[in-house]
């Protein structure tokens, strides 16, 4: 554990990391960026904090369990994108002129429309949260067997 | 001179490349061996995302792109796709090494060898 | 009916992937040990039958072409393009044998780990990874673009390599997975780079795209010896074999025999390099002849050194390195006339036969031996033949399957061994008798092999640390009558078989401009 200063700054630091990951998820049709680095940005927080506090703290605040099941919901969601354009082929962008991320990307140099891509932005959260779940599990688990421990079974 | 600068990507690649294959034919420390194997996928990388490189191309984002001809993202979503990869990749190979130290005490590939013949 | 065999090809990979993340959540569950078992087999036996009807109609109708996200799975090439954009999935003769051999194969694993695995501790990701591993192994098999065979061989590297360490608290059980991965992982770095080589002059992903365009350039060149060395890894041949023996001896059973088909299908991915992507090459006469001393190499020296080694599994990974040679040396025949239409109608098509229908053969029996294997450890606990001894008074069933098992590899009739051997024998012969004294040989030297571990393990007065040992579960049991069943079946009626499962899958190797044009033939 680090000094105080280190642990308070951590504690709000971590908020920020957190928004600016999400921010890069849900842009990731639009700017460089997407599901996987988005997860990435939000578990270099979660190593900011496994560095400033301890590791057991950590894991007493996050189960594997959860990990395990958010990791998990986040890849079937996915597959499930994936199979919902079965009816035409799988991974058919099926979302194109429906309201939810359904409109066509104006062409042309332009300054970005959220609601476009189709599926392209639930598979992006869908990513995010796998990663965010898996990445954390692995350095979690890392550090954790650097100590000598194991995360519950 | 000219032509060395435009490869100046390519020549650091196989400089990557070729300290990687050292380390991991040469360093019998397993972390040293990882550490071999992740220069080598960043020289791979940085191989396929030199190719995707033109002279004038515009990065390939929509927005607020200057006019101009755009290059094609292929490339960067094969080095990205193989980035993602080589995560998992490494995240098992240091626990498969964590579990060695642990069973054997010893991360050294000689010492900590149980199979052989 | 025709809903699911469009799209067969898919949901033969993607089930597979979603029953690798549902089975951590269903786990979890209140009697989720009973529900996740159900659950795994209900899914493979819906893939067996997509696997199936799949077949019937690559063989009835040919090649099929799976285009993600396009309007009509057909549709390779999108209006107003020239070349394939879209991920390919494209399944011939050739793919859909793959297909057969591991579905199989993870059926038999699966049921003989049901038992196997009761009460060990993270059971869930054992399932899950099972799965992964087979998803990756299928993707491999139908993929049709280049940079796909990468993903899906580094998905099989890594869940075979984490399979292969399941028992961490084992030193030798970590060494081995670790050694899987460190060769996987450069094997796969080397396919990247020679991808990247392919892509930067020809600016295409799609394998029949390269193939198309290919002009055997010097640079081409270099990229078909990327391939070939890191393909030549993960297959275990030699000289490339040294991971394969720690690997096979210490991987749970039920997944030796996953990570044994994972070779072959690197294997598989060889020779869709070598005849697929670099088909119309001049010299494949040359290609030829590396891949039967590759072959000749590993058959000769995988047996030298299988027969002083006490530790059973060991033992039967160095002969599963030496039956690769049998596949590498018939295909290889095929490989080096390939341009000499005479040579091949003659004995050129018969050695690929062979070598093709080696491979489901020696998968299906060195699948059942691992398991006899692993039987026995299972009740005795150690893998050391010199420890062993009167096990098949209490182990009947056991010692059955390791005598179908054995009398299959050392090409005994009427096993299956025997039909896919002597089609070898045959055509080497005509082509050069000193392979096939050679081949012959090397089988002779496994059958001795084979029978000093019986009269070890099996017979002999009953050791008294083992007059309470019992037959294993019957779900393993029935894994391995499963294998054995195929076995004989394979070795009773073999013209059958060649004619229906491995003719179409030469003639798929051998018919390149077959496989290019499913996906260019819109091209002017």
């Amino acid at each position: 554990m680090l000094s105080k200063i280190v642990r308070t700054v951590a504690n709000q630091l971590v908020l920020f990391i957190l928004i600016f990951g999400l921010y890069v998820i849900a842009h990731g049709h639009l700017t460089p960026g997407g599901g996987f680095q988005g997860g990435a940005v939000v578990v270099s927080g979660v190593v900011m904090l496994l560095v400033a506090f301890s590791s057991q703290d950590l894991k007493k605040s996050v189960r594997e369990r959860v990990l395990s099941i958010m990791e998990s919901t986040g890849a079937l969601i996915f597959a499930i994108l994936g199979f919902a354009g079965l009816g035409t082929v799988f991974f058919y962008n099926f979302l194109v002129g429906s309201p939810i991320f359904g409109r066509i990307p104006p062409t042309g140099p332009n300054s970005g429309d959220f609601w476009t891509g189709g599926f392209i932005p639930l598979m992006n959260f869908a990513v995010g949260l796998k990663v965010i779940a898996g990445l954390s599990a692995v350095v979690l688990a890392i550090a954790l067997f650097a100590r000598g421990e194991e995360m519950e079974e | 001179m000219e032509n060395i600068a435009d490869n100046f990507p390519f020549v650091a690649s196989a400089l990557l490349l070729a300290v990687a294959f050292y380390i991991v034919i040469f360093r019998k420390n397993l972390i040293k061996l990882i550490m071999g194997i992740a220069m080598m996928a960043s020289g791979v990388n940085l191989f396929i995302v030199a190719l995707g490189y033109r002279t004038g191309g515009n990065a390939p984002i929509y927005t607020d792109v200057p006019p101009g001809p755009m290059v094609l993202s292929v490339p960067q979503a094969l080095t990205l796709t193989s980035i993602v990869i080589n995560v998992a990749v490494l995240a098992l190979m240091l626990t498969m090494v964590i579990h060695t130290y642990r069973n054997t005490g010893d991360i050294d590939s000689e010492k900590s060898r149980k199979l052989k013949g | 009916m025709d809903f699911l065999v469009t799209n067969a090809p898919i949901l033969i990979v993607a089930l597979p992937l979603v029953a690798a993340f549902a089975i951590p959540l269903i786990s979890l569950s209140r009697g989720g040990d009973r529900g996740r078992n159900v659950f795994s087999l209900a899914i493979l036996g819906l893939i067996v039958f997509l696997v199936a009807i799949l077949a019937r109609d690559v063989h009835a109708v040919g090649i099929r072409v799976y285009t993600f996200g396009a309007t009509a799975a057909e549709l390779a090439i999108p209006h107003g393009y020239t070349v394939p954009v879209r991920i390919i999935f494209e399944v011939d003769g050739m793919s859909i044998f793959m297909g057969l051999v591991i579905t199989i194969v993870a059926l038999a694993s699966l049921i003989y780990s049901l038992h196997f695995m009761k009460g060990q501790t993270g059971q869930a990701r054992f399932y899950s990874l099972m799965f992964l591993l087979y998803a990756g192994m299928m993707g491999l098999a139908f993929t049709g673009d280049m940079f796909n065979l990468f993903v899906f061989l580094e998905i099989a590297s890594i869940a075979g390599a984490a399979l292969a360490a399941y028992r961490t608290n084992r030193a030798d059980a970590v060494e081995g997975g670790f050694k899987y991965i460190v060769i996987s992982a450069i094997s796969a770095l080397l396919v990247l780079f020679a991808i990247g080589i392919l892509y930067a002059q020809y600016n295409v992903l799609s394998i029949a795209a390269i193939a198309h365009f290919m002009q055997h350039t010097t640079l081409d060149m270099i990229a078909l010896g990327l391939l070939a060395i890191a393909l030549v890894m993960k297959l275990a041949g030699v000289p490339l074999h040294m991971w394969a023996p720690d690997t096979y001896t210490v991987a749970p059973a039920g997944t030796t025999p996953m990570i044994l088909a994972a070779s072959y299908t690197s294997m598989y991915a060889l020779y869709r390099v070598t005849f697929t992507l670099y088909g119309g090459l001049i010299n494949t006469t040359t290609i030829g002849w590396i891949v039967i001393i590759v072959g000749v190499l590993s058959m000769f020296i995988g047996v030298m050194m299988a027969v002083h080694q006490t530790d059973i599994k060991r033992m039967m990974a160095y002969h599963a390195i030496s039956q690769g040679g049998y596949m590498l040396l018939g295909v290889g025949v095929g490989l080096a006339v390939i341009t000499n239409p005479a040579a091949l109608a003659n004995y050129g098509r018969d050695a690929m036969n062979g070598g093709i229908f080696h491979i489901i053969n020696h998968v299906f029996y060195k699948a059942l031996l691992f398991m006899t294997a692993e039987a026995i450890f299972f009740r005795i606990g150690t893998r050391d033949t010199n420890k062993m001894g009167g096990l098949a008074r209490n182990m009947k069933w056991t010692a059955a399957f390791y005598v179908i098992g054995a009398l299959a590899i050392s090409g005994i009739p009427p096993f299956n061994g025997f039909a896919s051997k002597l089609l070898i024998y045959e055509t080497v012969l005509k082509f050069s008798p000193v392979l096939s004294v050679i081949a012959m040989f090397v089988s002779l030297v496994t059958l001795a092999s084979f029978t000093k571990v019986f009269y070890a393990a099996f017979t002999g007065p009953e050791l008294p640390a083992y007059k309470k040992v019992k037959e294993v579960p019957k779900s393993m049991i029935i894994g391995m009558s499963i294998l054995a069943a195929f076995i004989i079946f394979f070795g009773i009626f073999p013209g059958l078989i060649v004619n229906t499962i491995v003719a179409p899958a030469t003639n798929a190797l051998i018919d390149q401009a077959g496989y290019i044009n499913a996906v260019m033939g819109a091209v002017p």
